[in-house]
């Protein structure tokens, strides 16, 4: 372990917060492990991308300036979502561009926002994890992990470290599942086929889970995979690295506790 | 033109629904995918030449005007003449004097994006001059009276029996009365049909890829050769372009070539690639008479000043509609305007209006696959957020979503209050969706629940056990 640990604000998300702490968990477990003290500062709500991309610059710019405040004093900020971290990393320098306070201090947080996977295996040095999975699964790559984060090989990377786990690649994993944020209310039916189509593609693997980095895809793919009566689990990432994944998936009925 | 932009939700569900469209969709753009991996695979530089290419446009764009008047003064010292056209009603007012001065009864026309923004075929058709499309798919669409779906595939939409069906129905006056199955014979059956229109045609219209500044000339490519045939047969060659077709010299297209077909088809170069400079020159073996240049702004000078400037570097390779997942489930006609896909959401709102076109910038889920494959890196994503931004500026989006957006922000700034609101919210959620781990319906979630269910949250949230200590 290094001498000074790094001290990293754990970005949680809003919908790790709503619906899926165990992902929070998961995440803090996995930085720990790696070495990090985490910290998670209370007042984090959202990154500001719903109204980002529903054009409300005024409203994203204020939920960025909080963001940026709250979590400039951590050597990393980092975030279970390739789409949350990617919306501070490669979102925040644009929306001030040209401000002369607001500009560097949105550049010097993107600088050290990452993505849970990918801070573990290139900034931590993490090539294997202690969990055990049995079974088949497979992983679809987040649009903005895959794109924005350059995340692909490192879940795969962490994965292949299970005991017991087989992954087998979805035939176009880098495809969108249709998510979208509010592009998936605003055109269902569109979005709707999307994640059909990528329900008949988990389905083509012959996987009993798929994984993925992002909630709201997974959202969307559980909520269609149940809908189809699909067996098929839905689960972070996270969770299965952690070891955490004994635990109902995502859209499971609770066991009696 | 006329547009059906503004009723793009009802386009889409009738696309979605259409059953040979959905087989034609995922099997054109599952095959230009993997071809153009493949061409990008097999050129080592191919990166660095998007780069140049973009470099080029950029340089090109900065200094429009000059490159511009160069090449007018080109075509000028060819012999050629440039006619500059504010609006597609100029233009086509342009177009159809040179096709009556030429005594034109029937004029032939090679594949051109322009000539459907300026709604050139009825126009002609109106004024007593026959357009006989010859690109393939062009001649399916104008036969079949529609629209092209897709910019460098037109007819792509319609699936084989269709076009069987519709080259049986529509030859068999010209004597031609076996209903053919085999593409082979389509093809065929189309070439032998648009021959004796290429003879007999007055004049020839062609789009261009490129404009030349340094000679003068314009460049275009395809892979059927028909746009040789329309221009050197005729006595009069009209090319019909947009100001941003403009390059400063032919070293500068040709980069951009290898570039365009190794996007749009996954071939290193299309099949002919035919420059033009001036009229047909004493001593020529062949060549119009006459060599017309319709440069046409129709708002691409209002957008060179605008934040949308990128994506006048657009070369209409179609790329981003071939990765697009929204434009392979709705298919190109859902856009209701010129342009379909990525670019066209781009496009379309700037030259026919936000308040016509809004829904096409909001329907991306922004995956960005546009912007990743975009041979001229234009940040699609991007500027289709711009134009989101335009439209909530302006309030043109619905005020529910406005609304909407404003509360949720003004809770999200509150984090004790919001901790609170969604704290009760999840708990009552959590309880309500123990059992069975999903809600198949919820109230105020419709969009969601349509096409999926909502899982159930898992009751606390993670600030609420955080903040408790209890770790996992």
């Amino acid at each position: 372990m290094p001498a000074t640990r790094r001290r990293v604000g754990l970005f949680v998300t809003c919908l790790v917060d709503l619906f899926r702490p165990t992902v929070g968990f998961a995440a803090a477990a996995l930085l720990e492990r790696a070495g990090c003290e985490v910290a998670v500062p209370a007042a984090q709500v959202c990154c500001g991308q719903p109204a980002y991309n529903s054009g409300d610059r005024a409203d994203t710019e204020a939920i960025a300036r909080d963001v940026i405040a709250l979590f400039e004093p951590f050597d990393a900020t980092v975030a279970p979502s390739g789409s949350c971290a990617g919306m501070i990393k490669c979102h925040y320098p644009a929306l001030f561009a040209g401000d002369s306070e607001w500009e560097p201090r949105a550049q010097r947080l993107a600088e050290r926002t990452f993505e849970l996977v990918s801070f573990l295996v290139d900034e931590c040095g993490v090539d294997a994890v202690e969990a055990r999975h049995r079974g088949k699964v497979t992983y679809h790559d987040s649009c903005s992990s895959l794109r924005e984060m350059g995340v692909r090989a490192q879940p795969r990377r962490l994965l292949g470290s299970i005991d017991g786990l087989e992954l087998a690649e979805l035939s176009a994993p880098d495809v969108c599942c249709g998510f979208g944020g509010t592009f998936c209310v605003k055109y269902p039916d569109i979005s709707g086929r999307m994640v059909a189509d990528k329900a008949k593609d988990i389905a083509a693997t012959g996987a009993d889970t798929v994984l993925a980095g992002d909630m709201g895809c997974l959202l969307n793919i559980a909520g269609r995979l149940s809908r189809e009566g699909s067996r098929v689990k839905a689960r972070h990432v996270a969770e299965v690295l952690a070891g955490m994944d004994d635990r109902p998936a995502i859209g499971e009925p609770a066991r009696g506790r | 033109m006329e547009t059906t932009s503004r009723a793009f939700v009802a386009n889409a569900r009738e696309g979605l629904q259409d059953a040979d469209l959905q087989r034609s969709l995922a099997r054109f753009q599952g095959g230009f995918q993997v071809k153009r991996v493949e061409a990008a695979k097999r050129l080592p530089e191919f990166e660095a030449l998007r780069d140049q290419a973009r470099a080029i446009k950029d340089h090109t764009l900065a200094h429009l005007d000059h490159y511009l008047e160069r090449f007018e003064e080109q075509v000028t010292a060819a012999g050629g003449s440039v006619h500059w056209c504010q609006t597609p009603a100029d233009a086509r007012r342009v177009i159809l004097s040179l096709c009556q001065d030429a005594g034109a009864r029937t004029v032939t026309k090679s594949k051109s994006m322009i000539a459907e923004e300026m709604e050139l075929n009825p126009f002609l058709e109106e004024h007593g001059i026959e357009p006989v499309e010859t690109d393939l798919g062009e001649y399916v669409v104008q036969l079949a009276d529609e629209r092209p779906s897709h910019i460098i595939a037109p007819a792509v939409h319609k699936t084989k029996d269709q076009v069987a069906d519709l080259f049986h129905e529509k030859h068999t006056p010209l004597g031609r009365t076996r209903r053919l199955d085999r593409v082979e014979e389509l093809v065929e059956e189309a070439r032998e049909v648009l021959r004796p229109r290429y003879l007999a045609a007055d004049a020839g219209i062609t789009g261009a890829n490129f404009l030349i500044a340094e000679t003068g000339s314009s460049a275009v490519v395809t892979n059927e050769g028909n746009a040789d045939l329309t221009q050197i047969l005729p006595r009069v060659h009209i090319v019909i372009a947009t100001l941003e077709k403009v390059v400063p010299t032919l070293e500068d297209a040709t980069t951009i070539m290898r570039v365009l077909a190794r996007s749009a088809t996954g071939q290193e170069f299309s099949t002919y690639t035919t420059v033009s400079t001036g009229p047909r020159r004493p001593g020529d073996a062949d060549g119009p008479d006459a060599y017309h240049v319709v440069l046409l702004d129709n708002g691409r000078s209002r957008m060179l000043g605008s934040e949308f400037r990128d994506v006048l570097r657009c070369i209409k390779c179609g790329a981003c509609m071939n990765h697009c997942p929204v434009y392979g489930t709705v298919g190109g006609h859902a856009y209701g305007w010129v342009y379909p896909g990525p670019v066209g959401a781009v496009l379309t709102p700037n030259l026919i209006g936000l308040e016509e076109a809004r829904h096409l910038p909001n329907a991306s889920s922004f995956c960005g696959r546009c912007e990743e494959v975009c041979p001229m890196r234009i940040p699609l994503p991007g500027l289709m957020r711009k134009l989101r931004e335009q439209e909530f500026a302006r309030r043109l989006s619905p005020a529910a979503v406005r609304n909407g957006i404003g509360a949720w922000a003004w809770l999200v700034r509150r984090p004790a209050l919001y901790r609170l609101a969604t704290g009760v919210g999840m708990r009552v959620l959590g309880i309500l969706g123990r059992r069975r781990g999903r809600f198949t319906r919820l109230p105020l979630a419709g969009g969601w629940t349509a096409a999926r269910d909502l899982p159930a949250p898992e009751g606390a949230t993670f600030h609420a056990l955080w903040r408790k200590g209890r770790r996992a």
